[in-house]
């Protein structure tokens, strides 16, 4: 101890420092302590915020599997087949190179060199433009186009240029074979280097053309409607039966994911007994209401105008007529054939509604006085009493009110478009419980499909909700968009290679042609008409 | 900064409380996004208008910066919540918190004469409440407090430096 004073007397000067060291110190620990509890103070709102997500996300996920199931609905998108085409090559030609038949080449992979340089121009101007991306990018279908015909001499040298562009070539490319153009339709169904046809003629040839290919033993895809009068509709099922060959009809939103999920909703009785189908086609643009461009260039001298006519009743040369033949009954069967057909098709894929028992209509031309002799505005009403249901079509060409495709149950509803989004009933009774306890809100959807999506949730913010609604969502991610007449005509080329029916069959061909022919007949001759299925007549 | 300490109990009070539930508003964002596998910026860029939208827009040409963008958003969403609620790199935080709410802005600015698909929950006219959100994080850039684990970082980090000396 001593010893130990000794020392510290030895340095009067260290003693003090210590005492100050020590003072700091004790200060400094109080300051940390301090520092630290200001530090530490707000991190409790982070467990307060913790256990709130927690409890939110559970409540959700209950929310969900409750939903879930009571719906019973698979929530993975359908399986799509994708990648290139296997099997053989298949030799096509086609018929047609007007407003529909260039889309449809398009699809089949075929394009014309200057169509691939605007396009190409367009995306280096536009990088949103991904038309030329989309075409490149699509699948390989594995066949070659050796003939082609078309009746105008304009298009039909654009149609022998898109043929023989097999390898997506611009204008620096070279034909990759020679395409031979048939002056008729006959001479292109005769062809001994052609398997399957394409038929992308007006109306009133759908038909005639079929038969002949068909008796050729030509694999036939043919644009919607299938037919043009009721005689020919019986004659195009039993030459296609006849002959075995494979036959699509144009009905490309068979593809249409959408449509797959809300046939899967049906199937599990989401909507409950459904009573009335409501569908639309609204348009209000000279495009839509079929007034089409008339190429400057167009004449007698290049349009083989009798050909033209065919069945139709004889009329002299007229441009109009030519590329705006959906206007008159003479070629085609109007608002129904051209876009009720769409409309039936999907309602008959989705519910499997076959041919109704009872057609009325009524319409008339109230906006386009342009000499047209097919309504502007339509409706066509289908009774299946054995299925105690109504379908609806209603149909605008002059406005352009979204109204979509509607499936109404007494249970629930559902909007089918390029989304589906079903929604109970306040008044049903499977989802009253579900209701009353607030699990269910049927003001949103119960469940709602955006293709694309990767996975599908009946609970989504509202945001997602308004963009899922309208198709916004999920165009740019979740893989490619594909068009569904690719996916169609690869379909049908797949059950060429293979023997098998494609998904719009000559069976459902003949539902949507007499369905279109009944609600043809009953509007202009302002009569209900009914459908005999044991003697197959319509009355 | 100076003055950083010279508040009030209640000023310095109120400033953590604005921080703290800005944090939370950016924290719950982020993760709600983080947790939807199928989220993506994608639909609000290409509803973006005005004068900026061609730079909005162009973000979803392609998949990559497309998936950049989202990952960007939702990490920067949950981090700059996760700064502002526990005060760690406060400031670097509210600076970031501040970029991303003008990109937002920016990219729906509520101006006459542009409307958007997304309907507002509000009726707004220049100001909204992104920009509202905005003005409070630089109000909170300008007057910070010692509230968060900086101050712990900054003890530890001058303990460190003692003894090193």
């Amino acid at each position: 101890m001593e010893e130990k004073d000794k020392n510290n007397h030895a340095g009067e000067q260290p003693e003090e420092n210590k005492q100050q060291e020590e003072e700091q110190s004790r200060l400094n620990k109080k300051m940390n302590r301090r520092d630290i509890l200001k530090g530490l103070a707000t991190v409790p709102v982070l467990g307060v915020f913790a256990w709130g997500y927690y409890k939110k996300r559970k409540y959700d996920r209950v929310l969900k599997k409750v939903i879930r199931d009571e719906l019973g609905m698979e929530y993975a998108p359908p399986v799509m087949a994708t990648g290139p085409a296997s099997g053989r090559q298949l030799r096509v030609g086609v018929i047609g190179y007007g407003h529909r038949g260039p889309q449809l080449m398009k699809a089949a992979g075929f394009l014309p060199p200057s169509v691939i340089d605007d396009m190409r121009k367009a995306a280096e101007k536009n990088p949103m433009d991904k038309r030329y991306r989309d075409f490149m990018e699509q699948d390989d279908l594995n066949i070659v186009i050796n003939g082609i015909c078309d009746i105008f001499d304009i298009h039909a040298e654009e149609q022998m240029a898109a043929a023989a562009n097999l390898h997506k070539e611009g204008s620096e490319g070279k034909p990759a074979y020679p395409v031979k153009r048939y002056r008729t339709y006959k001479e292109l169904m005769a062809a001994d280097d052609i398997d399957a046809v394409i038929i992308a003629a007006p109306d009133h040839w759908h038909a005639p053309m079929t038969i002949e290919a068909a008796r050729n033993g030509k694999h036939v895809y043919c644009e919607k409607p299938m037919t043009w009068n009721v005689p020919e509709t019986y004659l195009v099922r039993d030459e296609v039966k006849k002959s075995g060959i494979v036959f699509q009809l144009g009905h490309q939103g068979r593809q249409t994911e959408s449509y797959i999920k809300a046939k899967e909703a049906v199937g599990k009785n989401l909507l409950g007994k459904i009573n009335l189908i409501e569908v639309t086609t609204n348009r209000n643009s000279p495009n839509g209401a079929w007034v089409y461009p008339i190429h400057p260039k167009a004449s007698p001298l290049n349009i083989d105008w009798k050909q033209f006519i065919g069945q139709a009743p004889w009329h002299d040369f007229d441009l109009k007529r030519f590329f705006r033949w959906r206007c008159w009954w003479d070629y085609s069967t109007g608002l129904s054939g051209d876009l009720f057909t769409h409309e039936y098709d999907a309602m008959n894929q989705i519910l499997g509604l076959g041919i109704p028992q009872y057609a009325s209509g009524s319409g008339g031309i109230y906006y386009y006085k342009d000499g047209r002799t097919v309504p502007d505005v339509q409706h066509e009403v289908f009774e299946y009493p054995d299925r105690n249901l109504t379908l609806m079509y209603s149909a605008t060409l002059a406005s352009d009110k979204e109204r979509g495709k509607v499936v109404m149950g007494h249970d629930g509803w559902m909007e089918v478009g390029s989304t589906l989004n079903v929604y109970a009933d306040r008044e049903s009774d499977r989802y009253r419980k579900l209701i009353k306890s607030g699990k269910i809100d049927p003001s949103l959807p119960i469940y709602s499909y955006s293709p694309g999506r990767k996975n599908l949730d009946a609970i989504t913010t509202a945001t997602e909700k308004y963009f899922a609604g309208r198709g916004l969502l999920y165009t740019y991610r979740g893989g490619k968009r594909v068009d569904t007449t690719h996916l169609h005509i690869k379909e049908w080329l797949e059950s060429i290679r293979k023997g098998t029916q494609p998904s719009c069959n000559i069976n459902r061909g003949f539902e949507e042609a007499i369905t279109n022919q009944m609600g043809v007949i009953a509007l202009r001759q302002g009569r209900r008409v009914e459908w005999d299925p044991d003697k197959e007549r319509i009355i | 900064m100076k003055n950083t300490c010279n508040y009030t109990i209640g000023q310095t009070s109120f400033l953590v409380t604005l921080r703290t539930l800005i944090g939370w508003h950016f924290l719950y964002e982020g993760l709600v996004k983080l947790a939807n596998p199928d989220w993506s910026s994608a639909g609000y860029l290409l509803d973006s208008k005005g004068f900026m939208s061609g730079l909005f827009q162009s973000l979803t040409y392609s998949s990559s910066v497309l998936h950049t963008v989202d990952f960007l958003n939702e990490w920067g969403l949950i981090l700059i919540g996760l700064g502002l609620i526990l005060g760690l790199f406060t400031r670097f935080s509210t600076f970031l918190g501040i970029i991303l709410l003008a990109l937002y802005y920016l990219s729906h600015p509520p101006f006459p004469g542009l409307t958007f698909s997304v309907p507002s929950e509000g009726s707004y006219l220049i100001v909204n409440k992104t920009l509202i959100e905005l003005a409070a994080l630089l109000v909170l850039y300008v007057f910070p407090t010692r509230i968060g684990l900086d101050a712990v970082f900054q003890v530890w980090w001058k303990s460190r430096k003692n003894k090193v000396k």
